[in-house]
């Protein structure tokens, strides 16, 4: 991170990402820039952090963050990435993510932009492998990848590389192979699906593992696309024992949860639509729901599926989630870090839904987890105390 | 397994830093202006930097936290912040109604050179709300120095001499601590009978109890009118000279009001030098309650020391704090012999050396020789651990991938813990939180001890 102290501090290990391979993701490293660099600018410092950690870590691949003040003051990323690049004979590369260039959907593309870069294969050609698919926006919280990829396994479809989940250099340089792309967070990888499109010919195809009827829907649309009768059929069985197995569970907590009432608040569009279908599954209506980032396509999906009367919100504030979830009677507050005490304060039960958390909620594995999840949130005895039931 | 770090220590050239034991000033400066009653505060910068405060303060206190933005663009970056600030402020006031905005800056309109104080004297502001600032560069300094600037903000901003004589009452400045250790050192003056003004004081709004009910400006927070009232007090007690030095520092030489500034009030000496301070200043005699206090303290230690002598310890953290504990812990017969923060020295008006310097002054007594940094980070501390390992490691969350790999006990003090709750309520200050503190080293020693020991070790009294 080239940058002041704050930037890297406070990205530090803050995602619930595994890795089957090297843990060196989990430290933390910056420029830490000081008074002088940013007066004399922060090339060199940045060239020497660069060497130091290539010598201490042996990477093969480096990523340099760009921060506001670095953007401003004009530090050449291009020419000290290159420069290391040739000394090394690794691949340094930088990402444009300067705070002011705009919010988080920004970020991604910035990072979208130097992956492209990373995976180009220049003169090298492209050799497409059949059944060989990307998995993009999922990044592997919880060690959701490995369950996904699990369940194509078993219906005979290989996973590339996920983007970017547990994924390693040398497989992401294959990245260009594959034949189809499926979208978990559209929100992050949208622009990238677009552009391998683009330059490598692979069609995408957005898709979602989030509760038992997407997870299934996902897997047949996945299954229709190789146009492959046994894969077809493989699917339809994975679903079937699948479902058959969850399918008792989740009615288990359906019965206890039922008539309650959620409000969701979240980043992606995409995902907002899952949920909505995801609480119907286990009884509950959604009554309140809003994204940060979610386009108009989905809203307009998430107004076809809501019950009458339900609130939908684009880029809210606390004090209007304040409002609506009150109004509405919510039970329970699906949002991220900054919306947990808030709920607690209202006296609501709150999920996590976020890149934070350590517990998988994709595929029929994590159609359990979450409705387990909702019910020890949702059901738990200190809302007696909160709601005046027990005690004074 | 997370250990990455290598054993062999090679010098380090680029002045880059792995895994750092600070953040940045305007989360420090956000936290103190938390600490004022109806303040929303406000970040002057792109809008990633706000989040990530507020993201930072949430996990730690496990409070709503909120702040405004001046949500920069590019544009804004190149043509300057004012117009952001100017609309800022009338928002501000208009939709969330708070009875102070305190701006603080970010990196990026630092180096823009956006002027604050010309722009909010330009500002439209509400006739009974009052608008206050400070400059909190992130390349400069850590979050304590962005809380110290903050500090200084609100006497510079609201503190005014308005009487003749100065009045029989102390200004507290508390420092960079929870909001469980604002309200016992609260106590602790209250017991000794003294008038006084805590500024500033997030207890009440940091620690708030459950009503059902989400209120934006909770009832705790130092009023406006007591800030301002600070100008009249015959004298201020800074507690931790790096987070509150400066503050009394500027009053004084504003207000003319005298100030002592003394440790953060950790273990039994530094609170027997605050005990003490408001005891000579305002004639008090010292209370029984606080008497009795002490004497359950000494008891404790003598009944525990045992479990201490001469166990080596790493500490990493805040200046003030770390310096708190390093006395504390010499107190008890332990040795601390790694002794790291991330903030460096050299940044408050000067004052260099001065972190390393008080800790060796505190080791030389004991006889103990030990690794000393300030501006650190904890790959290094690591490196040190490595290679002379310890007991026990004292600090904040971060402490626990070495805590890990190294396969020895965490006592979590300090700022952040991100990983456990409820300690943002309870004192590590005071007489009362020396106990805990004990508690807390001794718990986790002989949980060890009961771990490790062979069956036939096993003791059932201990």
């Amino acid at each position: 991170m080239h940058g002041p102290i704050g930037c890297a501090s406070y990205t530090w290990d803050i995602r619930g990402s595994l890795s089957s391979g090297s843990e060196l993701y989990r430290n933390s490293f910056s420029t830490d820039l000081k008074e002088r660099d940013i007066i004399f600018g922060g090339e060199k410092k940045l060239a020497k952090a660069i060497d130091e950690l290539v010598e201490k870590y042996n990477a093969k691949l480096v990523f340099v963050y760009s921060t506001c003040v670095v953007g401003v003051i004009g530090d050449d990323l291009e020419a000290v990435c290159k420069t290391a690049a040739q000394k090394h004979g690794i691949e340094v590369l930088p990402v444009q993510s300067s705070g002011f260039i705009g919010n988080k959907s920004m970020g991604y593309r910035a990072a979208c932009d130097t992956l492209l870069r990373l995976i180009d294969p220049g003169e090298k050609k492209i050799i497409k492998e059949n059944k060989f698919i990307n998995y993009l926006g999922d990044f592997n919280l919880a060690g959701e990848a490995w369950i996904i990829k699990k369940y194509l396994q078993r219906i005979g479809i290989d996973v590339n590389v996920a983007f970017t989940g547990d994924s390693s250099y040398q497989k992401l340089k294959t990245a260009p192979e594959a034949s189809l792309n499926i979208i978990q967070c559209a929100g992050s990888m949208y622009y990238l699906a677009g552009k391998m499109q683009e330059l490598y010919n692979i069609p995408y195809m957005q898709i979602s593992f989030l509760g038992l009827e997407d997870t299934a829907n996902s897997l047949r649309k996945i299954a229709a696309f190789f146009e492959d009768e046994e894969i077809m059929n493989q699917a339809e069985k994975l679903i079937k024992e699948e479902v058959f197995s969850t399918k008792p569970k989740i009615d288990f907590y359906r019965e206890k949860l039922k008539g309650k009432r959620a409000a969701v608040y979240v980043g992606g569009g995409f995902k907002a639509i899952s949920l909505i279908k995801q609480f119907r599954e286990i009884g509950i209506e959604v009554v309140m729901i809003g994204t940060q980032t979610g386009r108009k396509e989905e809203y307009e999906i998430i107004n076809n599926l809501v019950e009458d009367g339900t609130v939908v919100l684009d880029d809210a504030n606390p004090s209007e989630l304040e409002q609506f979830m009150i109004e509405k009677g919510a039970h329970l507050l699906v949002g991220g870090v900054k919306e947990r005490p808030l709920a607690y304060k209202l006296g609501l039960a709150f999920i996590d839904h976020n890149h934070e958390r350590k517990h998988p909620l994709s595929g029929f594995v994590g159609a359990v987890n979450f409705a387990q999840e909702v019910y020890s949130a949702v059901c738990s005895p200190v809302w007696d105390y909160v709601h005046g039931k027990e005690g004074s | 397994m997370l250990d990455s770090t290598p054993k062999e220590i090679i010098e380090r050239k680029s002045g880059g830093v792995i895994n750092p034991a600070k953040t940045c000033q305007p989360l420090g400066a956000m936290y103190a202006a938390l600490g004022i009653h109806k303040c929303l505060p406000h970040s002057h910068g792109s809008q990633g930097c706000c989040s990530y405060h507020r993201s930072h303060l949430t996990r730690h206190f496990k409070e709503p936290v909120m702040a405004s933005t001046s949500s920069f663009t590019e544009g804004a970056s190149v043509f300057g912040g004012g117009a952001n600030l100017k609309t800022s402020i009338k928002n501000v006031f208009s939709i969330y109604n708070p009875d102070v905005m305190a701006i603080h800056t970010t990196c990026l309109s630092e180096t823009i050179g956006d002027d604050l104080p010309s722009t909010i004297n330009s500002a439209e502001v509400p006739e009974d709300k009052v608008v206050i600032y400070a400059s909190t560069p992130s390349y400069q300094g850590s979050h304590i120095t962005g809380f110290s600037n903050m500090t200084k903000g609100m006497v510079d901003c609201l503190a005014k001499a308005t009487t003749e004589t100065k009045k029989e009452q102390a200004n507290i400045i508390p420092g960079f601590v929870n909001p469980g250790d604002m309200r016992e050192i609260k106590r602790i003056v209250n017991l000794m009978n003294v008038n006084f003004t805590m500024f500033p004081d997030t207890s009440g709004v940091l620690d708030t109890p459950m009503t059902g009910q989400y209120v934006m400006y909770p009832k705790g927070g130092t009023k406006v009118e007591d800030i301002a009232d600070a100008g009249n007090s015959k004298l201020t007690l800074a507690l931790g000279q790096y987070a509150s030095e400066d503050a009394a520092k500027l009053l004084e030489r504003k207000c003319d009001v005298n100030y002592t500034a003394l440790k953060t009030p950790i273990g039994i000496k530094a609170t027997d030098q605050l005990v003490m301070a408001l005891r000579q200043n305002f004639t008090e005699e010292i209370p029984y309650e606080l008497e009795e206090e002490r004497g359950q303290l000494v008891d404790i230690m003598t009944d525990t020391h045992h479990q201490f002598h001469g166990k080596k310890v790493a500490i990493f953290g805040d200046p003030d704090v770390v310096i708190g504990l390093t006395e504390f812990l010499l107190s008890l017969g332990m040795k601390p012999v790694h002794i790291l923060t991330g903030t460096p020295t050299s940044t408050l008006g000067g004052i260099g050396g001065f972190f390393e310097k008080e800790i060796n002054h505190l080791l030389e007594p004991a006889g103990i020789e030990a690794q000393v940094k300030a501006g650190g980070d904890l790959f290094e501390l690591h490196q040190w651990i490595k290679n002379e390992p310890v007991d026990l490691i004292i600090g904040n969350t971060y402490g626990k991938y070495i805590a890990k790999a190294e396969d020895i006990p965490l006592v979590r003090v300090g700022f952040p813990i991100l990983d456990r709750s409820v300690q943002t309520y309870l004192p590590v200050v005071g007489y009362k939180g020396a106990m805990r503190l004990i508690e807390m080293i001794t718990n986790t020693l002989l949980d060890r001890e009961d771990r490790d020991s062979k069956d036939e070790d096993f003791e059932l009294v201990m």
